[in-house]
């Protein structure tokens, strides 16, 4: 699968991904979103909240698989600092999300606990960093993907914040498939 | 004269700080941390296809293409065996709305009387918000021949 000549350029593509990452995850996060008071119907409104709280919920297992991963002893130190990273970005769009669903009137939901997302992602069946690398691939495509289809049910306000994230999780996703020697799609609209 | 070196200076500057950078980035232990080398017995291709051709002769077309799709846009909340961000799905064709055991469901589920019929899985994923108003669930598959994929999946994995 993995052809070596084309090695050198992912490596250094990945090598450099770390420390700018970071900076990004920054930005997303102190620069903040702030939602005006949708002019909305009460209806409109809930329907938000209720779409909201399920991106907060798979925000919230896609933080708790980056723990579980940084922490099984899988991983060499170099990718442990990577998902750390990229879990930075989930923990930012998590806190976004409570941010919003708070501003209108909704409460937001709670994490569960780290059994069950040990279940719910079936870690048990994760025997090396290529398992965990692919388990982390499948989760953030499948977020881009979900972000992406949301939009058309979520309220004008949070079109640009959900694309956002669904550009975070392409981000990610492009990482993870790069490491894993995944070809290049070459089809264009890949998410969506 | 003097300002084209000037420049021509400055860019050759420039071009060795990024060679720098990516010299320094491309430190061995991350290379080799994240260059995940094919595991041979795991990912033989050869494997994989027979496993594969398997499940195809088993099931029709439209499910294995179903079920490509289902990983990919409904694979971050759902799967066939655990709740998730979204109920579990084995055996969801057929079954009634929102009965799935273990599952918090919005009122809007809790409360809609609708079997999982074709139709109605159909109408559910072009817009769940108008099948069941005030559902937590937002994705919408726009593309019908995409909802008919999905759906032979499900069924594919319905008793
Ligand atoms: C962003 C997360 C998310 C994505 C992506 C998503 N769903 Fe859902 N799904 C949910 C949630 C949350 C519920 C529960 C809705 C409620 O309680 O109102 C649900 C409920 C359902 C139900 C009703 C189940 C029952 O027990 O009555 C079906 C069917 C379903 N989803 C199918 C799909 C399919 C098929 C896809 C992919 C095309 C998909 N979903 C993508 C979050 C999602």
């Amino acid at each position: 699968m993995t052809t070596e000549t084309t090695m050198p350029t992912r490596r250094n593509f990945i090598g450099g991904a770390g420390k700018t990452l970071s900076l990004a995850g920054l930005a997303m996060i102190s620069g903040g979103c702030s939602y005006a008071a949708a002019p909305n119907s009460a209806s409109a409104t809930s329907q938000d909240v209720e779409i909201l709280n399920a991106a907060i919920a798979l925000e919230h297992e896609g933080i708790a698989a980056y723990q579980i991963a940084a922490t099984s002893g899988l991983l060499q130190p170099a990718v442990v600092d990577i998902g750390v990273t990229f879990q930075g970005h989930h923990k930012g769009h998590r806190d976004a999300l409570i941010k919003a669903v708070e501003q209108l009137g909704g409460t937001p939901v709670e994490e569960q606990s780290q059994d069950h997302y040990i279940d719910a992602l079936d870690i048990a069946s994760l025997k090396n960093q290529e398992d965990v690398l692919r388990l982390a691939l499948k989760l953030e495509r499948g977020a881009a993907n979900a972000y992406l289809g949301l939009i058309p049910s979520l309220g004008n306000d949070f079109h640009q914040v959900a694309a956002q994230m669904a550009g975070d999780e392409a981000f990610h996703a492009a990482i993870l498939g790069n490491a894993l020697g995944e070809p290049i799609p070459k089809t264009p609209l890949m998410f969506g | 004269m003097k300002t084209t070196t000037g420049i021509a200076f400055a860019l050759i500057a420039i071009v060795t700080t990024i060679g720098g950078l990516l010299l320094a980035n491309s430190h061995p232990s991350m290379q080799n941390a994240l260059h995940v080398p094919g595991n041979a017995e795991k990912t033989d291709p050869s494997i994989k296809s027979s496993a594969l051709s398997v499940t195809l002769a088993a099931t029709s077309d439209q499910a294995a293409i179903g079920e490509k799709l289902y990983q990919m846009k409904c694979g971050a909340c759902h799967s066939l065996d655990k709740n998730r961000i979204g109920p579990r799905h084995r055996n969801i064709v057929g079954k009634q709305a929102g009965t799935v055991t273990g599952f918090k469901y919005s009122n809007a589920l809790k409360r809609l009387k609708a079997q999982w019929t074709d139709e109605n899985l159909d109408a559910w994923l072009e817009n769940p918000g108008k099948f069941a108003p005030g559902t937590s669930m937002g994705f919408r598959v726009k593309k019908a021949n995409e909802r008919k994929a999905i759906i032979a999946y499900l069924k594919s994995v319905s008793k």
